[in-house]
């Protein structure tokens, strides 16, 4: 080992260097102002979570898998996930296996920050002890890996089929050039290392490259620009860094953490909001996950432009994206880095001022109506026993046939159950709540609180997932159990008291967005179908699940725009050829039903056709 | 003086009187409110109509007729519920509707 420069310093360090101190500092600083603009609690539950072991381990390992590994990318696809991978893995191992050189042959040189980048320019090391030729086989192999995932890069841009991608993002000005120098750093590191290859020394790729162009890379007159070009292209790179996409690699390594403090968006644009927006890498993904993209059309309005338009500030292009979204929340479900693209629609729409405010002081929790027993209850003591407030809501209101089928099958069950809103009852709150107005919402829970709470039950059963999923999240219910109509049927059928008959109907089943990816309940449904027939499964499914275009989310798809979102999500369904598409909420039924070719049925009605014979006790 | 009867207020609307440029504002935001037949869906379905008698084809109506007070008052009890929507046969898109009504108008007036 011999230094080759007594100094350890020459100019072509400063880009990188100045570089390296722009990014660090405007990283601090943006990660300051991010936790300063948390809510105090959020602040210090973020605090704590960092100092807890369980959730220390989590983000240590969350930060590994997520940023360095990309696992949900390589669950996509294995090409996907190579690139990202290759990227982000082989850069960082370069840095660490740069520092470990730095360690064991210069010391002294520690303090100097960029010394492992630089450092076959600055000493001469010899690859023959067993030593030096691993450090020089590794630190080639891992160029090596990134090389390979910057040409994949190159060919993504040109074929994105390959990597299982439609569609991509159509990338802004600075997004190219911070594309455009990353792309550059690692052809110049590796032509900058082989010409010091003869001096300093190098493995299989950057001897090799010595050994070839002897002529020209022995040329020692070339080597300053090479390594030039190599620490420009690092400068450019820093200096853009915080206005491209590439501003995710810092920012994703603080949403981890907050994430797993279990912080959630209190603010449109500040804090939590802040690091989602700033985290999302512009991949794409969602592009061709977003059921609105149906036809080419309103692919601008997809998560990844809402987030750039976020960040340019841009208002009006923020309102228009966040009204028009059908809040299926595929995109959150997909999504890489974890951006809630519904949540922040959400938070955006919270913002508007609203001159006419709603106020439901005159709407009176009336629970008189209420009556449990007023049928003969037959069911067997104990969980079948207990008493189910039924909550139609509104959209099964304007299905009736579902309340029939499912009034049908309490009486089949001979469960004691009493109807909440026989004749019209108050709104769940969660289309308010979806349209920003969270104060409204909040008054609607109030009042429907109340009512179940007077009425006695000891079980609150809906059969709209729109319902289900606010009852789930706002309402504080003291021990009233919430079900979906999907679990209680699947338990009515697995304690034997429902017998439904089995033929060889085939029947698909449609995840409706609020009851699987809102909810999680994908198994329940499936197993009741299963028991009356044969189950095929849609083309895309369970948490990847197309939105059907009814979506109270969206406020301003007129029904024109949506019927092509619908047929699309029919024929999604129909891949496999089912006789009947069973969905487990009124709006997709109704919204199916307009255009589907064959018959379009809640789950309900299903299992109700299907039992014939009650079971007494 | 209860006499077992009354003269109720005369419903004439005098057109001339009425400032109709907000309901002109309105129109240019939501191109749709022409589209109402006043077919009365709307009504039909709303949940909110037993509270306040909110009814969107009466809201339309009102609008045009500068009745902004009654119109205040119904609207006070919508739960965006999105049922009128639903069943509006010349799909009118009634939630954004109420929604740029709520934003446009403004009750101390």
């Amino acid at each position: 080992m011999r230094e080759r420069f007594l100094t350890g310093y020459n100019d072509f360090v400063l880009p990188f260097s100045l570089g390296l101190i722009f990014i660090i500092s405007y990283c601090v600083v943006g990660m300051i102002r991010i936790l300063h603009q948390l809510p105090a609690e959020d602040r210090k539950r973020f605090f704590i979570s960092l100092v807890t072991p369980a959730t220390m381990w989590k983000n240590i390992k969350d930060i590994f898998l997520k940023c360095l590994i990309h696992v949900d990318i390589w669950k996509r696809n294995k090409l996907l996930g190579y690139m990202h991978s290759s990227i982000a893995f082989g850069w960082f191992m370069l840095i660490v296996v740069g520092h470990i050189e730095v360690f064991l042959y210069t010391p002294h040189r520690v303090k100097l920050f960029y010394y492992p980048i630089f450092f076959r320019y600055f000493v001469a090391e010899t690859e023959s002890t067993m030593r030096g030729s691993l450090i020089f086989f590794l630190m080639d192999l891992f160029l090596l890996i990134v090389l390979s995932g910057i040409a994949l890069a190159i060919i993504k841009r040109v074929r994105s089929v390959m990597f299982g991608m439609r569609r991509t993002t159509n990338p802004s000005f600075f997004d190219l050039v911070g594309q455009y120098s990353l792309w550059a750093i690692f052809p110049l590191r590796l032509l900058a290392e082989a010409f010091t290859a003869d001096i300093s020394g190098g493995s299989f790729l950057t001897k090799s490259l010595n050994y070839v162009f002897t002529s020209f890379l022995s040329n020692h007159a070339n080597m300053l620009p090479a390594w030039w070009a190599y620490s420009c292209a690092l400068g450019i790179f820093f200096f853009v860094l915080p206005f491209t996409r590439y501003m995710h690699i810092p920012t994703e390594i603080l949403l981890i953490p907050m994430r797993n403090a279990g912080i959630k968006i209190r603010n449109a644009r500040k804090g939590f909001a802040k690091a989602e927006v700033y985290s999302c890498p512009s991949c794409g993904l969602c592009i061709d996950a977003c059921p609105m993209g149906v036809m080419k059309a309103n692919i601008k309005d997809t998560t990844v432009y809402l987030n750039r338009q976020i960040r340019r500030r841009n208002e009006a292009r923020i309102e228009e994206i966040s009204d028009k979204c059908l809040l299926c929340g595929k995109c959150t479900a997909i999504c890489p880095v974890g951006v809630e693209g519904d949540k922040l629609r959400i938070a955006q729409r919270s913002i508007r001022k609203y001159n006419l405010n709603p106020d439901y002081s005159n709407i009176p929790a009336d629970a008189s109506g209420i009556e449990f027993a007023a049928h003969e209850v037959t069911a067997p003591s104990g969980r079948a026993r207990e008493k189910i407030l039924y909550f139609a809501g509104c959209m099964t209101a304007l299905t009736p046939v579902i309340s029939k089928a499912m009034e049908s099958i309490l009486k089949k069950a001979g469960a004691d159950y009493a109807f909440m809103d026989r004749d019209g009852g108050i709104c769940c709150g969660r289309p308010m709540f979806m349209s920003g107005r969270f104060d409204a919402a909040r008054m609607l829970v109030e009042k429907n609180t109340e009512i179940i709470k007077a009425s006695g039950a000891d079980v609150l059963l809906l059969s709209c997932p729109i319902c289900y999923k606010i009852f789930r999240e706002k309402y504080h219910l003291d021990g009233i159990r919430i079900i979906h109509h999907t679990e209680y049927i699947a338990g009515l059928i697995a304690d034997g008291i429902l017998k439904p008959s089995s033929d060889d109907t085939k029947y698909v089943y449609h995840d409706p967005c609020e009851l699987g990816r809102g909810c999680g309940v994908y198994e329940a449904p499936r197993e009741v179908i299963k028991s009356v027939g044969t189950l095929v499964e849609a083309q895309k499914n369970r948490k990847e699940s197309i939105c059907c275009g009814g979506s109270l989310g969206s406020l301003t798809l007129g029904f024109d725009k949506r019927r092509a979102m619908t047929e699309n999500a029919l024929a999604n369904l129909v891949t496999e050829s089912p006789d009947i598409i069973v969905t487990a909420c009124p709006l997709c039924r109704s919204t199916f039903n307009r255009y589907s070719d064959r018959p379009v049925e809640d789950i309900a009605e299903t299992i109700d056709r299907k039992i014939t014979k009650t079971v007494k006790s | 003086m209860d006499f077992g009867f009354k003269i109720s207020p005369s419903s004439a609307i005098n057109l001339d009187k009425i400032d109709l440029t907000m309901f002109e504002k309105l129109h240019e935001m939501e191109p749709d409110v022409y589209k109402c037949i006043a077919c009365g869906s709307c009504s039909a379905t709303c949940p909110a109509a037993r509270y306040s008698g909110m009814s969107m084809r009466k809201v339309i109506l009102d609008l045009q007729r500068g009745r902004e007070k009654e119109v205040f008052s119904m609207m006070k009890n919508c739960m965006l519920c999105g049922k009128c929507t639903m069943v509006c046969p010349r799909g009118i898109n009634t939630r954004h509707l109420i929604l740029s009504i709520s934003k446009l108008y403004c009750e101390t007036k």
